[in-house]
């Protein structure tokens, strides 16, 4: 107990140190560091933390960041700045309260970009703290593709938030690439908002990190669709922990989830995928899988895929499966004169692929097939 | 689909067939929890002095413990001290020793809910032990169980003839500690039934308790244990009814069960009892412990359970496979109709070698009722090779009601292979359309579709239980099909 409250000390002091901000935001901020003082730091004991032991995360913010001066935010942000990410999340509460520089993006009404809009983090200084918070907001109508990549060198914290407001009927693809080296905490929170007849695609990748947890949520409107995907790569002592929340708030939507993990070492990925279909979303599609593939003897998996149904015309179904590579597929590929070594790759190869192939930028999608061809044709047997 | 709506819901509102109450005088201790209660429930069972020590143990710690509340389910919260923890028939000798001497009131009431005691001792049929409110009354066919050995009693009598065993294995694999329900079932259990089943035999018949809450206001706490020896084999049966009151009654058991080499448990279950009124009025709260421990290698234990009754369930039977090559199953029809709520599942902690175990769970929800499925699949760092599959699908009749899928798998030998699978839909439109086409009536096509989602379940079921349950569920949906 006094731990913790040592840390919250801790914690208060580098919040009284920031600079002074717009009287608005310095409401949001306290309003946050309120809400995330109740609460603390979650323990293995919150149901929503079982697997995930934060314990190092929390050590890491022994310096303040440098007090630059922040860029203004925009005035149609205002309405919609830390308005949908919600601060019973702990660390989504943190970052509220370092609120600080923040990126907002606009797409105007109707507007359909060609080329990706990429936003990229650089980890901070060794041992401190950063809350990097992105607002992106979508008119009507438009179209799309954001792509936010994270990385840095040495032992960090990276406690991200992002907001995306889809309006009505516009189309969103979103991509995530995390990085972060390998003794970095990254913790993120991808919060979206669908409107009506709007399509929204996620696409989060982690490689880095040796702590990792993304929340992904996402509140769909009639008739609109999302798309969650998810590809988990793991090694050594990481650890991976993916949350994803779609809530069916309105008839007509429909949802498809898809998140691959492999794992190797004495990793351990936690996967909780929950699906909420509200008592009004009837017709709700929605479809939930979550495929792990070990590689070691070590490695942990915890996962718990959710329905939560209150509504009763609709076509919910989820899987899960944890499993090795196939030895009949390996026998196969052997029998037609492919090493060993070279099977076992093709076939993990081909196991992440499908989480690649729905990658719609082409430069993403090739540099991350450098990466997974590197990081498993490199593989020792 | 109005039409439907309709017959849906006429049958889904059949009532409670089971809701009477026999007029039989009861000996009742006052209500309330202490020590001093504990102490005269063990002094009219006439227990030795351990298990009284185990009981008060069992209470001191379930002071300290906290009621659960992650379940989900809600309601109001229970005075323990406004219960009665024991109430026994008063018959005219103390222990009936035969069926002549049970009190023919009890015997009928019995032959209502369908178990005639007396012509079951002429066909060569079911072993019925049968438990009123908080003691075992009548079991039959005790005798020739006994030619082979095989122990089948009321709990009370294992206690006084068997103690051994009983010390041996009570406890052991629900420990007095476990769960907040579980404790207090420990310190106040009254009766139940017990089974052993001696190496290499194979039981002659299906073994069955029925149970019954008869008196007012009481606590039903039963034990059941059963052990089934090196290369045993047995199959039991367990029902339950209670009549109809506006007040909610507590229901806490507790089942063990102990596999040791090469024996097989085969654990079936119609739980019937008051679900409530149509508001949600009354009905009974179950709160059930069950779990089993496949201690030998290749032996298995099967749960088979169809729940129907009760306002609200909680029960998580288990199996924990610790031999080598064990198996563990686990089949499940629950529905929940009106205000019902249940939460209901399985856990399967592998820890032996090559351990395997199946979970089907099937959730029906019609008018206000609540269903979730919770399950745990644990595989630890010794179960090389371990295999599970696991499937849980939902059925929704109406639009007031709510399924929910909770499991959690926990993977720590990545040798395993595990297999999650869940659905949730309501009864197609086309479905019933292309039954109605071919002259069969709504009615009749939502009990076929509900049957056949049934199935793979009742198909578990000893013969004799396949029917009730086909029956009971029949009545229990009764107008609520849409």
């Amino acid at each position: 107990m006094t731990a913790v409250a040592e840390q919250n000390a801790q914690w208060l002091e580098l919040f009284t140190q920031q600079p002074a901000a717009e009287p608005w935001i310095q409401a949001l901020r306290e309003e946050a560091f309120a809400r995330f003082s109740a609460q603390g730091f979650p323990t293995t004991h919150h149901e929503e933390w079982r697997f995930t032991n934060v314990a190092p995360v929390t050590k890491v913010a022994r310096a303040a960041r440098p007090a630059d001066k922040p860029a203004a935010i925009p005035e149609q942000a205002k309405p919609h700045l830390a308005k949908y990410a919600s601060l019973d999340h702990p660390f989504v509460a943190l970052n509220t309260a370092f609120l600080h520089d923040v990126r907002v993006i606009t797409v105007p009404r109707g507007a359909t970009l060609e080329a990706p809009i990429e936003i990229t983090y650089e980890g901070p200084a060794e041992g401190t703290a950063a809350h990097p918070r992105t607002l992106i907001l979508v008119g009507a109508n438009a179209q799309c593709t954001i792509v936010e990549t994270y990385k840095g060198e040495g032992t960090y914290f990276t406690n991200a938030v992002t907001e995306i407001v889809v309006a009505d009927s516009a189309v969103v693809d979103h991509y995530k690439i995390q990085q972060e080296s390998l003794s970095a905490y990254h913790i993120a929170t991808l919060q979206a908002a669908i409107g009506r007849s709007a399509a929204f695609s996620s696409h989060s990748i982690s490689l880095g990190g040796a702590l990792t947890r993304n929340d992904v949520n996402a509140v769909l409107s009639e008739g609109s669709d999302a798309n969650i995907n998810g590809l988990y790569i793991v090694n050594g002592t990481q650890h991976v922990d993916n949350h994803t929340a779609i809530d069916h708030a309105k008839p007509h939507a429909t949802s498809h989830e898809l998140y691959k993990g492999i794992l190797d070492g004495q990793s351990h990925a936690v996967f909780n995928g929950k699906i909420i279909v509200r008592q009004d979303a009837q017709k709700t599609d929605s479809k939930q899988t979550n495929k792990n593939l070990v590689l070691s003897d070590d490695a942990v998996i915890d996962t718990k895929p959710e329905l939560q149904i209150w509504a009763d015309d609709v076509r919910c179904t989820h899987g899960a499966t944890i499993g090795q590579l196939d030895s009949e597929m390996l026998f196969y590929l052997q029998s037609r004169g492919i090493g060993r070594k070279d099977a076992r790759n093709l076939l993990i190869y081909a196991f992440a692929q499908d989480i690649v192939d729905r990658i719609k930028v082409q430069s993403l999608r090739d540099s991350l097939e450098r990466t997974l061809f590197e990081k498993f044709h490199e593989h020792p047997e | 689909m109005s039409d439907s709506t309709q017959t849906i819901e006429t049958f889904a509102n059949q009532e409670y067939k089971w809701g009477f109450v026999t007029d039989i005088e009861a000996d009742a201790i006052p209500r309330g929890l202490n020590e001093d209660v504990i102490r005269l429930i063990s002094a009219k069972k006439n227990e030795p002095e351990w298990l009284l020590d185990w009981r008060l143990k069992a209470y001191r710690h379930w002071l300290d413990m906290e009621e659960p509340s992650w379940a989900n389910v809600t309601y109001p919260p229970i005075d323990y001290q406004n219960i009665i923890y024991y109430a026994a028939p008063k018959t005219k000798t103390d222990a009936p020793k035969s069926l002549e001497e049970v009190d023919p009131e009890l015997l009928k009431t019995y032959e209502k809910l369908g178990i005639p005691l007396k012509e079951q001792e002429m066909l060569a049929g079911v072993a019925v032990d049968a438990v009123f409110d908080s003691v075992s009354v009548a079991t039959t066919f005790k005798e020739k169980l006994k030619a082979q050995g095989i122990i089948f009693c009321s709990f009370s009598e294992a206690v006084q003839e068997h103690p051994e065993l009983v010390k041996k294995y009570l406890g052991s694999v629900v420990p007095a500690s476990d769960n907040f329900f579980a404790a207090l079932n420990s310190a106040v259990f009254s009766d139940g039934s017990f089974c052993y089943v001696p190496k290499g035999v194979r039981c002659p018949m299906e073994l069955s308790t029925y149970f019954r809450i008869n008196a007012k206001d009481t606590g039903q706490f039963e034990r059941t244990l059963i052990v089934a020896d090196e290369g045993a084999y047995v199959s039991y049966l367990e029902g339950c009814t209670a009549p109809m009151r506006d007040t909610n009654q507590l229901h806490a058991a507790v089942v063990e069960l102990v596999a040791l080499d090469h024996a097989q448990i085969k654990y079936s279950t119609v739980q019937n009892w008051y679900p409530g009124d149509k508001d949600g009025k009354g009905g009974i709260y179950n709160f059930v412990t069950k779990r089993g421990a496949c201690r030998g290698v290749n032996s298995k234990i099967s749960w088979t359970q169809v729940e129907t009754g009760s306002a609200i369930t909680w029960k998580y039977p288990s199996c924990l496979l610790i031999g080598e090559n064990s198996v563990g199953e686990f089949y499940s029809v629950a529905l929940t109709n009106n205000w019902q709520q249940a939460d209901t599942g399985t856990k399967m902690i592998h820890i032996g070698k090559n351990t395997t175990s199946t979970i089907v769970s099937k959730g029906i929800s019609a008018g206000h009722g609540q269903n979730t499925y919770r399950g745990g699949v644990k595989i630890l760092k010794s179960a090389t090779g371990a295999r599970n599959y696991s499937q849980c699908d939902s059925l929704l009749l109406g639009d007031k009601c709510g399924a929910h899928t909770f499991p959690y798998l926990e993977v720590r030998n990545t040798s395993a292979q595990v297999e999650h699978e869940a659905s949730t839909s309501k009864i197609g439109e086309d479905q019933i359309f292309y039954c109605r086409q071919r002259g069969i009536s709504t009615e009749d096509a939502v009990s076929m579709i509900v049957h056949g989602f049934c199935k793979e379940v009742f198909r578990e079921l000893p013969m004799e239980f396949a029917v009730e349950a086909q029956k009971l569920l029949g009545v229990s949906l009764e107008g609520s099909v849409g």
